[in-house]
């Protein structure tokens, strides 16, 4: 069959210096030219060693309807290739057919303005995904139903709740009537009923014969609902192929090892202008260690520069997520969800480094490999400030003592808890229970 | 990078959404070719058409968003020329008595101050206006040149507004309309294009240069000076300023754009070799932009 999208050897390099100086002024660039020119002179060539290729040798093809996941460590180079296709940025080399119109939904509520209310949200938000007004129009009722906004259509959405408006940002981009869909990762957030209408309309829009290709950390979602998958693996098509072989190949490789990464050039680090990663680690016995004792308590701590002053609302949310990429917990420091509150989240900050810590009980986590997903957010209005999904990965080991109680076997469950357990006499086999049934005669 | 759109976008709405994998007929054609940037062509005409809904809705993003949560609201559109009128009335009208080439001083000022202000205030918002949308450049593909064209159509629905109150005050002043009134549309649209050429270069530059945005208040501010919105172009013109000067001056294509827009309205002989200067410096300008705006255009979402 024809593809539908057809890529072909493409590329995209990226300088180094202007990827991390984000931008500069006249004076950097003017000495700048005059500095690389005389390098130029001395070595004949621009030097590769400021150069980065993002995507190399980029090759596939996607029929119509077919269903890809998109899979690879980060940096690997998903989120490129996204971008590429929805034209976002431009590739250094290659070429890229799309044979339908394409939509994404790369980032639910981009364009959102907290001061416009949920109508006029939705009308500007579809106009830049593309829609046409008309289209919207007929739709609106549906979105309205959809993100369950009725009550608060005419209020500012900077007045919503975080929940509700995820709920209307999604329900806008789910109008979205493409023949190829690009989904990333919007399942990262939200709560499990959002997530499960998500996952409810990809299939819907799986079923009518879109294309869909979906990019995912989570290898449960990504094996549901995708046949074909693709691995990347920096930069470079790894594998592209049935779903459940390219996941065990992925799995395998796994991820970071050690129990900290810590990014010392600020501005290649992982955020936003605001707030930037510092460092992610695991603890055990005040060690750092990816190896943890199940006897243990295990905590995870979030290190991260705050540049903006007076910050307020900041909030560090972190998932632990089992082998296969079931998420086991997700837990934040806001005072609701945490059960020694500090705080910190209801005060403003000012410029500089801050640690979250997170503890997980001893006794808690079952043995096998868990990965950390790191997300700092500011609310009101919902800014993500970090994603880092599957920053870290730790092993969680049984010392043996509960591993003999169980006849040295494998415990069944994703967490092994001890759990309080009573167990009594209730009362000895005797005669009363033969008298207490009715007597014939 | 060099987008060819075979099918306007609207071709595939009426597809059937319940068509199955085997029914949907792909074109045989790419609707969309993805390629390493090619620094060419001016504005693609037909791709700006098929996205002329979000123009619309960034203009009125724009309007809806400056005037949100203010007491006087839309009024604020009109203080400004107002205010400025007012003071420029009493400072050199009244004391330091500027000529006004024989109408009322504040009539005078006011209708040079209309054309100005679209102009100015169109070019320092435009000059931020990419690095302040850069959530959307970095997540979402549409022409690029519709976020400093929605702030232009921004100030030209002030510059309308504005126009019902200049017409209040021609009334109190007992000025009538003339003939040449015909001119204005013709003067609007040269303005619009001014403003949106030097608009999108500095949007453009400003994502890679920061220094734009900081220097776009200043320049503008003595871009007014050296424009006849205050004083009229003659007391410049009549002296013997020699050949040099005299061209330097009318290559300001807000000279000719304020002096015939004076003309337009209060009925005074046009400057015809000013309003030709303004259009073809315009025109120049125009091409030289949206060139530049294109050049720069592939690589906004990776440095801003």
């Amino acid at each position: 069959m024809k593809p539908i999208i057809r890529v072909e050897n493409v590329g995209k390099r990226y300088r180094i210096g202007t990827r991390q100086a984000t931008y500069g002024t006249l004076r950097d660039t003017i000495a700048g030219t005059v500095r690389s020119s005389l390098a130029r002179r001395r070595n004949g060539k621009p030097s590769s060693a400021n150069t980065l290729w993002a995507l190399k040798e980029v090759n596939f093809e996607v029929e119509p309807g077919e269903i890809i996941g998109i899979i690879g460590s980060n940096g690997a180079g998903k989120s490129t290739l996204l971008k590429l296709l929805s034209r976002v940025t431009a590739p250094t080399i290659g070429r890229i057919e799309l044979y339908g119109r394409l939509g994404s939904l790369l980032e639910v509520g981009t364009g959102f303005h907290p001061e416009l209310t949920g109508r006029e949200n939705i009308y500007l938000n579809g106009a830049i995904l593309g829609m046409k007004r008309a289209e919207i129009k007929r739709n609106f009722d549906d979105i309205v139903a959809f993100a369950e906004v009725e009550r608060f259509i005419d209020t500012p959405v900077k007045h919503y709740s975080t929940g509700m408006y995820l709920r209307l940002a999604f329900a806008v981009a789910a109008q979205l009537e493409p023949e190829i869909l690009l989904v990333d990762e919007v399942l990262a957030v939200g709560d499990a009923n959002f997530q499960k209408k998500c996952m409810g309309k990809m299939g819907e829009v799986a079923k009518e014969g879109r294309t869909i290709l979906f990019v995912s950390h989570n290898m449960t979602a990504i094996n549901q609902l995708c046949p074909l998958t693709l691995m990347l693996s920096e930069g470079r098509v790894a594998r592209f192929g049935n779903t459940p072989e390219v996941v065990a190949e992925y799995l395998k490789t796994g991820s970071e090892r050690g129990g900290e990464r810590t990014w010392e050039n600020a501005p290649s680090a992982p955020g936003s202008a605001r707030v930037r990663l510092h460092a992610v680690r695991i603890k055990s016995r005040g060690q750092v260690s990816a190896q943890v004792d199940i006897d243990q308590e295990t905590s995870v701590e979030v290190e991260f520069w705050n540049h903006e002053p007076n910050i307020a609302n900041l909030c560090v949310n972190i998932y632990v997520v089992d082998s296969v990429g079931n998420v086991v917990l997700s837990s934040a420091n806001t005072p609701n969800a945490n059960s020694t509150p500090d705080g910190w989240y209801e005060q403003t900050h000012e410029r500089g480094l801050h640690r979250a810590t997170c503890t997980l009980p001893a006794n808690f986590l079952n043995e096998g490999r868990y990965y950390i997903d790191v997300y700092l957010v500011t609310l009101g209005p919902l800014q993500v400030e970090v994603s880092e999904p599957r920053v870290m990965a730790f092993d969680v080991f049984d010392t043996g003592v509960m591993r003999e109680a169980g006849g040295g076997r494998h415990w069944a469950g994703v967490v092994r808890v001890r759990l309080p357990w009573q167990t009594k006499f209730v009362r000895p086999i005797d005669n009363e229970a033969r008298t207490t049934q009715p007597s014939p005669g | 990078m060099h987008l060819s759109d075979t099918a306007l976008p609207e071709a595939n709405v009426t597809m059937n959404s319940m068509a199955s994998a085997a029914q949907i007929r792909l074109p045989d054609k790419p609707q969309v070719t993805i390629q390493p940037g090619k620094a060419w062509g001016i504005l693609d005409v037909k791709e700006l058409w098929a996205y002329r809904e979000l123009l619309y809705f960034l203009t009125w993003r724009d309007l809806k968003v400056r005037y949100k949560q203010t007491a006087l609201g839309v009024a604020w559109v009109v203080m400004q020329p107002l205010m400025m009128t007012l003071i420029f009335t009493v400072f050199l009208g009244k004391l330091a008595r500027v000529p006004s080439d024989g109408s009322p001083y504040p009539l005078f000022v006011f209708a040079g101050m209309l054309p100005w202000l679209f102009v100015s205030g169109s070019i320092i918002a435009s000059g931020t206006s990419l690095v302040g949308n850069s959530n959307l450049i970095t997540k979402v593909y549409f022409p690029r040149v519709l976020i400093p064209a929605a702030i232009v159509c921004g100030r030209l629905f002030d510059f309308v507004v504005s126009f019902v109150v200049f017409a209040g005050v021609m009334v109190y002043y007992h000025v009538g309309l003339t003939r040449s009134i015909l001119m204005l549309p013709v003067l609007i649209v040269l303005t619009t294009i001014l403003a949106l050429s030097i608009g999108m270069w500095a949007a453009a530059v400003n994502v890679k240069f920061r220094d734009v945005a900081v220097a776009l208040p200043v320049l503008v501010q003595l871009w007014m000076f050296t424009s006849p919105v205050v004083y009229p172009s003659s007391i410049v013109f009549s002296r013997n300023i020699g050949p040099v000067f005299r061209w330097l001056y009318s290559i300001n294509p807000m000279v000719g754009i304020i002096d015939n827009f004076r003309a337009a309205i209060l009925g005074n002989p046009f400057n015809w070799p000013a309003l030709l200067s303004a259009t073809v410096v315009t025109i120049v300008l125009f091409v030289y932009a949206t060139y530049e705006f294109r050049r720069l255009e592939t690589s906004f979402a990776d440095m801003i």
